[in-house]
């Protein structure tokens, strides 16, 4: 029993990143209808340059700032210069665009900071939770640190002005024109929030992966599990879908004998496969209708 | 003249759809943009408002517009209300009440604007915190118009508002729409495929056949006319 | 992800060109791309040779996908999947029961279409994105299966298997790789033609309705399902023959080479080439196999970097792809030829 609380909790902890991924995801989602491949790799990018400032015997919450800072102009930045330009070329061209950004990044970290894997500090410590063998202090901070960004978030768009007028640019584009909503803006501002995550996210992961280029590939990918598993149209959904994706991932992990650690992507990929079949637009999404 | 329409082309890609369009338009004046499906109407106001490709000229308060981006044209205080209405269907109704409002920073200017909708459509009040997606037709159609107003448009330019909608509540809409008319002085260029309502509501009247404008006169006048009325206006 | 925009995709691409350009001339290039790819070995190296097979290899599998995605609008992520799949069964065959390499190609092909069509099934209920995640699931788990400690007797595990090398046909003064060549050549201008046939065909207007607007023809009573799961086992049978001649021509199958990783090489290949482009998808494996070389020549450390960069130049000047490109200069040439008479 202890066990599985343990791995419960262990999986949450790591489905809080997942959780941060699919939000992240889903945000890019909502506002051009495209998935972004290369958010691990912003993400894993804002970890080196946090790691870097570290190394040059920065305090922690100031390189964390930084790099969070950095991805969120970053993200703008990208998004202006390399998607807009192309906002009307075909699907698959701007998916190419989106992989060619990847590999951009990709070789690039490793390029400057080599592919050795570093360690990466935790501002939490790593003992056990209040001494508890159920929880770690970090993975309590994982957990905590994702459950308050999504407070700040749900204030965000529920509560300002800006939110409601990043909402409405997603949904109804035209009609965002139409009241005088800057909607270019609006996307531009959503890959700048979407990165600012990331980051938060490589950061609190680094930890417990080690940093290396290839670092956020599973934690991407597993992002995106829990994305479309929670519904790429519901934000509340992909938060959901991320966390259970990590408790799954973990369970299959140590529950199911023998192969569960060989196939413990396999197993979680087929989950989820298996839900998508019985609900086709994921668990909370909502169908799109659309009108012929 | 506020709004100045010479020489108006537009192009749907490729496929020219507007062939040399003029009209114009003063302040409190209300017309009209008659003609059959197809006949481009709703062209018209998309490209006033910059949301298709446009050719030509046209003025508002003597600037070019032509070639600007719809959130800049809106600015100048133009409000649309597109023809499906363009309601925010997820947000709740007051929300869509402030984005109309979102080019505006008087806070307390906004909130009596948002009263004086109320005023206008006290259907809308009773259901302020609902999401917008659950009104019926009518109730959206409102909800267009009251956001249009919070734009404090000098210009409001009505894409068939009496799309889908029962004929008494057309009748209430229009009345309504008089009333804005008069109170607040707001210009008004409206297409209608309801002809009669829309002639007893505007002074002037234009004709729409495939991109052109074949007849313009005031509404008397061509509502009068027998043979304009049978071979476009369907009565 | 909206699942494809109409303008994204040239309606019946080929079928355009035709109208465009007479039917000899058509002919003519054609036989002469031909002519010049069966000289080729005469005067090329080995090595040259052994790296234009694969790029017949490569535009084959990107075929497959383009049949999928290009003409009947499915997504999918997971052909690196198929292409295993093709890989493993000519592999397993040959290492433990001896066939001969050409019977592995239809053996490859036929469970590859099963599979597809299976996995077509339950596709039928996903949309866009989630077909691309459940393809993905597909192409993810592949490698992992093949690593999978009971099945090593058969897979060879991470180690894989390795082959030998087919030898020429007693009598052709041919070395192996110069025999491969025209043998991959021999395969692709069938599948090449038969290809052509399908998407010209009514088979090949009613896929492509049903990417564009399928509710619309399934009210003209077009069957979308047994359509889409046929054109899915189809798909897969292509890239599954393209993965066992992969295997045959370059020896060996081992887990990794099969990674989600070779799926995003297609689809860069499918949209450099151009959707729904027969021809563009040689045009694809060109430029998946090549590219990457250059970038690594220019820097090994940022050749990832440099790939990337390539490929948003070619994103930014041919948002078409190499047959969007090629559209527009023969639409422009012909124009130009009417003006002058």
């Amino acid at each position: 029993m202890e066990l599985l609380l343990q791995q419960v909790l262990a999986g949450l902890a790591n489905g809080a990143i997942y959780a941060l991924m699919a939000l992240a995801v889903v945000m890019i989602y909502q506002a051009i209808d495209h998935l972004n491949f290369a958010q691990g790799e912003m993400a894993t990018f804002s970890a080196f340059i946090a790691w870097q400032l570290i190394a040059w015997d920065q305090p922690y919450w100031l390189a964390f700032a930084v790099a969070v800072i950095a991805s969120f102009v970053g993200g703008i930045v990208i998004e202006r210069i390399l998607f807009r330009p192309i906002h009307n070329a075909p699907i698959l061209s701007q998916l190419v665009a989106f992989i060619a950004l990847f590999s951009i990044l990709n070789s690039t970290d490793g390029e400057i900071w080599n592919f050795t894997i570093k360690t990466f500090p935790t501002p939490f410590g790593r003992e056990p939770l209040f001494g508890s063998r159920l929880i770690s202090t970090h993975e309590a901070g994982m957990i905590g640190v994702t459950v308050v960004i999504l407070g700040l978030l749900y204030l965000f768009f529920r509560g300002s002005r800006l939110g409601l007028a990043m909402r409405a640019a997603a949904a109804n584009p035209d009609s965002a024109r139409l009241v005088g909503i800057r909607v270019g803006w609006m996307i531009a501002l959503g890959w700048g929030m979407s990165s600012a995550i990331g980051a938060v996210a490589g950061m609190l992961i680094a930890p417990v992966v080690y940093l290396e280029p290839n670092m956020m590939l599973g934690v991407l990918l597993y992002g995106f599990t829990g994305a479309v598993l929670g519904g790429m149209t519901s934000p509340g959904g992909a938060v959901a879908g991320g966390f259970i994706v990590g408790v799954i991932e973990n369970l299959a992990g140590t529950f199911i004998p023998y192969f569960g650690r060989e196939l413990k992507l396999t197993i979680a990929l087929v989950l989820i496969t298996a839900v998508l079949l019985v609900r086709p637009t994921g668990l909370f999404g909502r169908a799109v209708v659309s009108r012929v | 003249m506020m709004l100045e329409v010479d020489g108006l082309e537009a192009f749907y890609g490729e496929q020219q759809a507007l062939f040399g369009v003029g009209f114009g338009l003063d302040e409190g004046q209300v017309r009209t943009l008659l003609g059959a499906n197809g006949a481009g109407k709703t062209t018209v106001l998309r490209a006033l408002c910059g949301m298709v490709r446009a050719a030509g000229d046209v003025r508002f308060d003597g600037k070019r517009i032509v070639g600007w981006a719809t959130e800049d044209i809106v600015r100048l205080g133009i409000a649309h209300v597109p023809d499906g209405r363009g309601t925010f269907l997820r947000v709740s109704v007051e929300e869509n009440l402030q984005l109309g409002a979102m080019t505006r920073r008087d806070r307390a200017g906004i909130a009596a604007d948002i009263e004086q909708v109320y005023g206008h459509f006290p259907r809308l009040k009773e259901r302020r915190t609902q999401q917008a997606g659950t009104l019926s037709g009518g109730e959206q159609q409102m909800l267009a118009v009251g956001r249009a107003l919070m734009l404090r448009p000098r210009l409001m330019l009505l894409d068939e508002p009496s799309f889908g909608l029962a004929p008494l509540v057309v009748e209430e809409l229009f009345e309504t729409l008089r009333d804005l008319n008069r109170e607040m002085g707001v210009a008004m260029l409206i297409v209608e495929q309801n002809a009669a309502l829309a002639l007893e509501l505007a002074e002037h009247a234009y004709l729409l056949e495939t991109g052109r404008i074949v007849m313009d006169g005031p509404s008397a006048v061509i509502g009068a006319d027998e043979s304009i009325r049978r071979s476009y206006l369907g009565y | 992800m909206t699942m494809p925009p109409r303008e994204a995709v040239e309606p019946l691409a080929t079928a355009r060109l035709a109208a465009i350009a007479r039917p000899n001339a058509r002919y003519l290039a054609i036989a002469a791309v031909i002519a010049i790819a069966v000289l080729l070995p005469v005067v090329a190296t080995n090595f040259v040779v052994f790296q234009l097979t694969l790029v017949m290899i490569y535009g084959l599998a990107i075929l497959g996908l383009n049949l999928l995605f290009g003409f009947n609008g499915q997504f999918a992520l997971g052909h690196s999947a198929f292409y295993g799949i093709g890989a493993y069964t000519a592999a397993i065959l040959m290492d433990k029961i001896d066939l001969p390499y050409y019977w592995t190609l239809p053996c490859s092909g036929v469970v590859c279409f099963v599979v597809g069509f299976l996995f077509g099934l339950p596709a039928l209920r996903l949309q866009g994105l989630y077909l691309a995640l459940a393809t993905f699931a597909l192409a993810a788990a592949l490698p992992q299966i093949l690593k999978f400690s009971p099945l090593e007797d058969l897979t060879g595990g991470v180690q894989g298997i390795v082959l030998i090398k087919p030898e020429a046909p007693a009598g052709l003064p041919l070395n192996p790789d110069q025999w491969l060549y025209y043998f991959t050549l021999a395969v692709l201008l069938v599948l090449l033609a038969v290809a052509t046939n399908l998407v010209n065909s009514r088979t090949g207007r009613a896929m492509m309705a049903i990417r564009d607007h399928p509710i619309a023809a399934a009210a003209m009573g077009i069957n979308t399902s047994l359509y889409k799961t046929l054109t899915f086992g189809t798909s897969a049978l292509y890239t599954g023959i393209a993965g066992a001649l992969g295997a045959i021509v370059v020896q060996f199958v081992a887990p990794d080479s099969f990674s989600f990783f070779l799926s995003i090489s297609f689809l860069v290949g499918l949209v450099i080439g151009g959707v729904a482009s027969i021809p563009g998808c040689l045009v694809g494996g060109l430029f998946v196999l090549y590219v990457p070389n250059i970038a690594e020549r220019i820097s090994t450390g940022l050749a990832g970097a440099i790939y990337g960069c390539i490929m948003l130049l070619v994103i930014f000047v041919m948002p078409s792809g190499a047959a969007g490109l090629g559209r527009v200069a023969l639409a422009r040439a012909m124009a130009w030829r009417t003006r002058r008479r």
